[in-house]
């Protein structure tokens, strides 16, 4: 876990605790052919995932005779932040040539209620489930689970219907519980996880005191929760934002997302494609969850974990 | 003490996780059995209740867009899969050497997975254009005969959407196999030094197999994604060349939205659901079998 363990390991360097011996001999040798092939494959690795990323603001940056001429790796000649503005403001989604703004606004319209609505249901659930466990919570807990795995497809369909029925599919209250619905399994093992791991002193304590369901909810478990919700709040964020499915079927033309309207953009243009245009927009469309996930670093990566521990 | 506390039914829990049996009881079970029960039914762009048994099943595996998309998922899903499971793990295997300059590395091998993927889609659907992505790049250096253009070929299309899975799966495979050695015990590595076990046995023979959670979690996540995939394929070839990369998920949409055919949509998501329970099921055998073993010993 920690670097002092992995260095103990893997150092060349045996521990010699107990004997009195002077280290002798050569010193390690630090570059060795195997450092010089591990080094070959992590850099050439580091290039594959890096190229994409290249090649997408290079081209941004061009304009697009100099795209024509296919000099893909090129620094660009001319650096011109005209696509940048098109594709905020005028790339052309189907009918309406209003750019990727109209999109983003959308996305933050989705994103943040869903992201609150999920984590507030999910927090008490996982509180709920910990401390207060009712005749059959854990046989709903076990179906919620499962439904981490179901493939979307499987209820896409029951979940038109009942939101038609009631008059919010194709809205952005649809778009939102939909999210919260999707949102809920792996989030509420999240809390759970955490709560079970806090110490039940402190719900006790709560109890002997008096207070109920909710008193120590908000005044125990919520100010404990910070950390946790952290790492909820990045999951949700990055996947709201990233979603295409849900977006395309439940939020209606004009709600969509900005991740339907750039594919809009790039797959479904008439006449000339404007590569620079295009990945402009691409680019704009990945800042958030970039932005995110440099910001978070290895908050991200434990919401991944915890995310993941699921199996 | 615990009996006589349970005696009273805490009326504010279940209050508070009505979100939850909603979403469990009423999509997960209600939702899906709809499905599956529309699965029977003649339905067109609503649903009906006129039950024709299994005739949509038989009309589904009548249907080569339908048997093309099984193809294509056994084909994508095993190729990423084993791709990723390698190509991620040498990743762990290598970054767990003290390597400098780690944090910017795991960055690096991680950034496409915080990425949509519509977006990693469109990202590939250019660098593999054949006028002006990578292929002509290579040509215009003096490569004349170079040829690698995978999209815009039938055979050879899905092999784009694999290096596109590879690109943004891979690094999450790294994360959470890295994870798991790190999780190995030191001693474990000195006793094998001491041994005279090369490190690459100690490697295969000995970690590996102690790093089984972490290896099962890396795949059961993947299997999810592969039997899932449906952004990645609308955003890179949209399903195209043809019908040459369609999958099961594309096919369910397209029969809902597109053609309007409710019934036989819902007979393919029915059967999308069978290889995620036989999973399940796999996991909990195990899960089951390892849990009778400790209680024995």
């Amino acid at each position: 876990m920690t670097d002092t363990s992995v260095a103990s390991r893997i150092g060349s360097e045996p521990e010699r605790a107990g004997t009195s011996v002077e280290p002798s001999g050569p010193k390690p040798r630090r570059i060795s052919p195997g450092r010089i092939g591990l080094y070959a494959f992590l850099i050439l690795s580091a290039l594959f995932f890096l190229i994409p990323l290249y090649i997408m603001i290079v081209t941004s940056l061009k304009g697009m005779p100099e795209i024509r001429l296919g000099h893909l790796f090129n620094f660009p000649g001319e650096v011109t932040f005209q696509p940048w503005a098109d594709a905020w403001l005028h790339a052309c989604t189907g009918r309406d040539c209003f750019g990727l703004s109209p999109g983003f606004l959308n996305s933050v319209k989705i994103t943040v209620p869903s992201v609150l609505i999920s984590i507030v249901c999910a927090s008490i659930n996982g509180y709920a489930l910990t401390f207060w466990p009712y005749k059959g919570a854990n046989l709903l807990f076990g179906l919620l689970v499962f439904g981490a795995f179901v493939p979307y497809q499987v209820v896409i369909y029951p979940l038109i219907i009942g939101l038609s029925s009631v008059g919010l599919f194709a809205s952005l209250p649809g778009i939102i519980i939909v999210h919260t619905i999707f949102g809920m399994p792996i989030l509420t093992l999240l809390f759970r996880n955490f709560y079970a791991a806090l110490p039940a002193e402190l719900f006790k304590a709560g109890r002997v005191d008096g207070a109920g369901f909710w008193r120590i909810f908000f005044y125990i478990m919520l100010p404990m929760s910070v950390p946790i919700t952290i790492v909820a709040v990045i999951l949700q964020v990055t996947g709201i934002w990233n979603d295409f499915l849900f977006g395309v079927v439940f939020a209606g033309r004009q709600n969509w997302p900005m991740t339907v309207q750039l594919n809009n953009i790039v797959n479904t243009t008439t006449g000339v494609r404007e590569y620079n245009v295009n990945m402009a927009a691409t680019i704009l469309t990945a800042l958030v969850p970039l932005v995110i996930y440099f910001v978070s670093g290895r908050w991200f990566v434990r919401g991944i974990a915890a995310g993941a521990v699921k199996g | 003490m615990t009996q006589t506390r349970k005696r009273r039914f805490p009326i504010h829990a279940v209050v508070g996780t009505v979100p939850m049996i909603l979403v469990s009881v009423g999509v997960f079970v209600i939702g899906i059995g709809f499905s599956v029960l529309w699965s029977f039914t003649s339905s067109k762009l609503f649903p009906s209740y006129n039950f024709v048994g299994l005739s949509q099943y038989r009309r589904l595996w009548a249907d080569d867009r339908w048997l093309i998309s099984i193809n294509n998922i056994w084909f994508f899903g095993l190729m990423s899969i084993a791709c990723n499971m390698v190509f991620g793990y040498l990743l762990a295997v290598f970054m767990d050497q003290r390597v400098r300059q780690e944090d910017a590395l795991r960055s690096i091998f991680l950034y496409p997975f915080a990425m949509s993927l519509i977006v990693t889609g469109l990202v590939w659907q250019w660098a593999l254009d054949p006028n002006l992505g990578i292929q002509q790049a290579m040509r215009n250096w003096g490569w004349e005969s170079f040829t690698f253009a995978p999209l815009v070929q039938a055979n050879t299309a899905i092999y784009g959407l694999v290096v596109a899975g590879i690109w943004q799966g891979s690094g999450v495979t790294m994360a959470i196999l890295l994870a798991g050695l790190r999780g190995i015990d030191s001693e474990i590595w000195k006793a094998a030094k001491i041994d005279g076990i090369p490190t690459w046995r100690t490697h295969v023979f000995i970690v590996a197999p102690m790093m089984r959670g972490a290896f099962a979690t890396a795949f059961v996540l993947q299997c999810v994604a592969v039997v899932r995939v449906y952004d990645l394929v609308i955003a890179m070839t949209g399903g195209g060349p043809g019908i040459a990369t369609t999958m099961p998920a594309v096919y369910v949409i397209q029969l809902i939205t597109v053609r309007q055919n409710v019934g036989q949509g819902m007979a393919a998501a029915t059967l999308m659901l069978a290889p995620i329970l036989l999973v399940l099921a796999i996991g909990g055998i195990l899960q089951w079998r390892n849990r009778r073993k400790e209680s024995r010993a």
